[in-house]
């Protein structure tokens, strides 16, 4: 059997599923109780699982990430929930000296199996600290992982699979895409591997790689230049561990690439994407490869926004520039 | 505050001694009395290059070991990064700090029958840990177990020890917050951290309560720690089970021994509060009750220092840990890349060998 369910609807089908799968795990953060979430990706699984299990905290990043970091080390599978991605700083410490190390810390003693979910990226007209894309920060931190879906199915089967990773994951849910469309997504828990990246369509003459809500620009673009280029687009899934593999196969196939992120382009993913392909695949290589991010300034209000978020034109332009060479 | 003996080791006023027997209490005097020694050989190691920077607890013995002392061994501690003595009494072998401190992250592996969680070195950060644990516990529904954590002056002003009890408090999750009030966050006074008269008032505003001691009295120590470890487990009708503890003492020497103290603070100070040191104070008070002469000072003293030896050299005699448990403790399984690395760095260990990798 299987629904046909936007993406946060999937997530919450994956929180759901898993929780009836494993008493260990429980959710928490600010309004995901009798609220169901801002964006509903936890509704009803107060009513479906209790109090105890979803759970209303205060108003308090770093004591929410804070107190799961106890509760993982204790045996147990916390999920909290950061309203925006933007609100995450507050957490920061205790997401890159704590959450990221306990492991390393306590020589395997105490490890920290939880997932912090939080709605990343612009597109949605949001006010300020809303609409931030910083995956990058967490990428850079060892012993984390980052995973940032671009489908339903991989929401529903990645979140599940992060739950079960012995190791802490940030789980990062573009919003833009939260509702942009429907998918058949399987009933009952499955996985979707961490580290595994995914070609969403073959092509011959360039690369892309992306991930989460610039996944759909780029097959727009990609659509928009058949017959003129043939465009595969490998969305990453997985930011940490990276699937160099695929990347580096599509590579050698194509000799080009370009790379499209909303991130801020200075020290994004997309520069070590770059500095891999230096380094594997250098003589397959055919052009200088582009990068199409967003810009190194804050995330702009809704005024500005579409100029910020690389769109189909601006991926097209970038396309171009790799295979014109 | 709550006194049990006063600075001539004298009862205070009609304070009762709690309840341990004759040898309980001389095994406090002696934990104290190692605990001292270990941070004098420790300071010096660490002047001699032997060891790496070291926070000194010297002062704090009351504190730390009276307060451990009350906790049973399925009640966890966490601690900040001062807790040498105790992690001891909770325990942590005294090599394995020594190890901690000599640069070996091995040290800050607890044994797995010890229920004491690993040093935190961000001030104030292992405070929602400690909620969290019993948070989890609590959950669990095991309604046994306290989980004691420990934090200085400075920490109460940290945004994390505001959450940690709050969250504490909204949950009613078993633990005791146990502040070393000693007085200086490295030169910062006590009165820069806040403006409140007593940093265990601030247990009000979560709701629960909180007991200021005097941190260098180690029976009032364990008194108050004691009752706060049996409410966490069973509260009365009404009663949250959290509890702050403000130990009021004093540091006596440096933050770290990178620190200078001479900077900031003045010699009388320091004499002032060493005429309170938990040591001599306890000692008095088992002499002059018969539970302690001479002779058994000196056999504690000889046996103290040989320990205390003992831990040294088994320190040093460790080996340096094999570079490969980095790569091996960064994740429950080596990612691709991390393996990369390590296959390159073994190649560059093969060619050019460790001797040459390691700074005289």
């Amino acid at each position: 059997m299987s629904e046909n369910l936007t993406l946060v609807q999937a997530v919450r089908d994956g929180l759901r599923d898993e929780m009836a799968e494993d008493d260990d795990v429980l959710v928490m953060g600010e309004d995901v109780g009798k609220n169901g979430g801002v964006f509903r990706a936890t509704e009803g699984l107060y009513d479906e699982f209790g109090e105890d299990r979803v759970i209303d905290t205060p108003l308090a990043e770093a004591g929410i990430v804070g107190t799961a970091i106890g509760m993982a080390a204790y045996g147990l599978k916390p999920v909290p929930e950061i309203q925006f991605s933007g609100f995450m700083y507050p957490a920061f410490d205790q997401i890159v000296s704590h959450m990221a190390r306990l492991r390393t810390r306590s020589r395997g003693r105490y490890t920290c199996p939880m997932v912090l979910r939080a709605p990343m990226g612009g597109g949605i007209r949001a006010p300020e600290h809303h609409s931030e894309s910083k995956e990058a920060f967490y990428v850079h931190e060892a012993g984390l992982k980052v995973a940032m879906p671009s489908t339903p199915y991989d929401a529903k089967g990645m979140l599940i699979a992060s739950i079960r990773d012995p190791d802490p994951v940030i789980f990062l849910e573009p919003k833009k895409i939260y509702r942009a469309f429907r998918e058949e997504v399987p009933d009952g828990p499955y996985e979707v591997e961490l580290g595994e990246a995914a070609v969403r369509r073959e092509g011959s003459d360039l690369s892309v790689f992306t991930w989460g809500a610039m996944t759909r620009p780029t097959l727009e673009a990609a659509e928009n230049m058949d017959g003129d280029v043939d465009v595969e687009v490998v969305d990453l899934r997985s930011l940490s561990p990276l699937d160099e593999d695929t990347i580096v196969a599509s590579f050698e196939k194509t000799g080009r690439a370009a790379i499209v992120h909303e991130a801020p382009r200075t020290a994004g993913v997309g520069a070590e994407i770059t500095a891999t392909l230096q380094e594997e695949a250098l003589l397959h290589q055919e052009a200088p490869i582009e990068r199409v991010t967003g810009f190194d300034v804050p995330f702009p209000l809704a005024a500005l926004e579409d100029y910020y978020l690389p769109e189909p034109e601006r991926i097209e332009d970038g396309i171009r520039e790799a295979v014109e060479f | 505050m709550v006194r049990v003996l006063d600075e001539d080791g004298e009862l205070v006023g009609d304070a009762e001694v709690p309840d341990l027997d004759d040898e309980e209490l001389v095994e406090m005097y002696r934990q104290m009395k190692l605990a001292r020694r270990f941070d004098e050989r420790a300071v010096s190691l660490q002047r001699q290059g032997r060891i790496g920077t070291y926070p000194p607890l010297s002062g704090q013995e009351g504190a730390q070991v009276g307060s451990a002392m009350a906790l049973g061994d399925d009640d966890w501690m966490v601690p900040s990064y001062r807790e040498h003595a105790a992690s001891l009494v909770h325990g942590l072998p005294l090599k394995e700090t020594l190890r901690l401190w000599m640069g070996d992250e091995n040290g800050a592996r607890v044994p797995e029958d010890v229920n004491l969680f690993t040093v935190a070195v961000p001030i104030a950060s292992q405070i929602p840990h400690a909620t969290g644990l019993a948070w989890a516990s609590k959950l669990k529904d095991e309604a046994d177990r306290a989980f004691l954590c420990y934090f200085g002056d400075g920490a109460t002003s940290e945004g994390d020890f505001h959450e940690g009890l709050n969250f504490a408090g909204v949950f009613d999750t078993p633990n005791v917050f146990f502040c070393n009030n000693n007085q200086w966050a490295i030169s910062v006074p006590r009165e820069r951290q806040t403006a409140a008269e007593t940093l265990a008032q601030k247990a009000e505003a979560y709701g629960f309560e909180g007991v200021q001691v005097d941190g260098m009295d180690p029976l009032a120590v364990y008194k108050v720690t004691e009752e706060a470890v049996a409410k966490a487990k069973d509260p009365d009708d009404g009663e949250l089970r959290p509890t702050m503890v403000e130990a009021v003492q004093y540091r006596f020497g440096a933050h770290t021994t990178a620190d200078d103290p001479s900077v900031y603070r003045e010699d009388a100070e320091v004499e002032k509060w060493k005429a309170k040191d938990p040591i001599p104070r306890l000692e008095t008070f088992l002499q002059r009750t018969d539970r302690l002469d001479d002779e058994d000072v000196t056999a504690i003293e000889e046996d103290v220092e040989d320990r205390v030896a003992d831990a040294i050299a088994a320190a040093e005699e460790t080996p340096r840990p094999d570079p490969v448990e980095m790569f091996e403790n960064a994740y429950a399984e080596m990612p691709q890349r991390l393996e990369e690395q390590l296959e390159w760095f073994q190649r560059i260990r093969a060619d050019h060998g460790d001797e040459a990798l390691l700074e005289d």
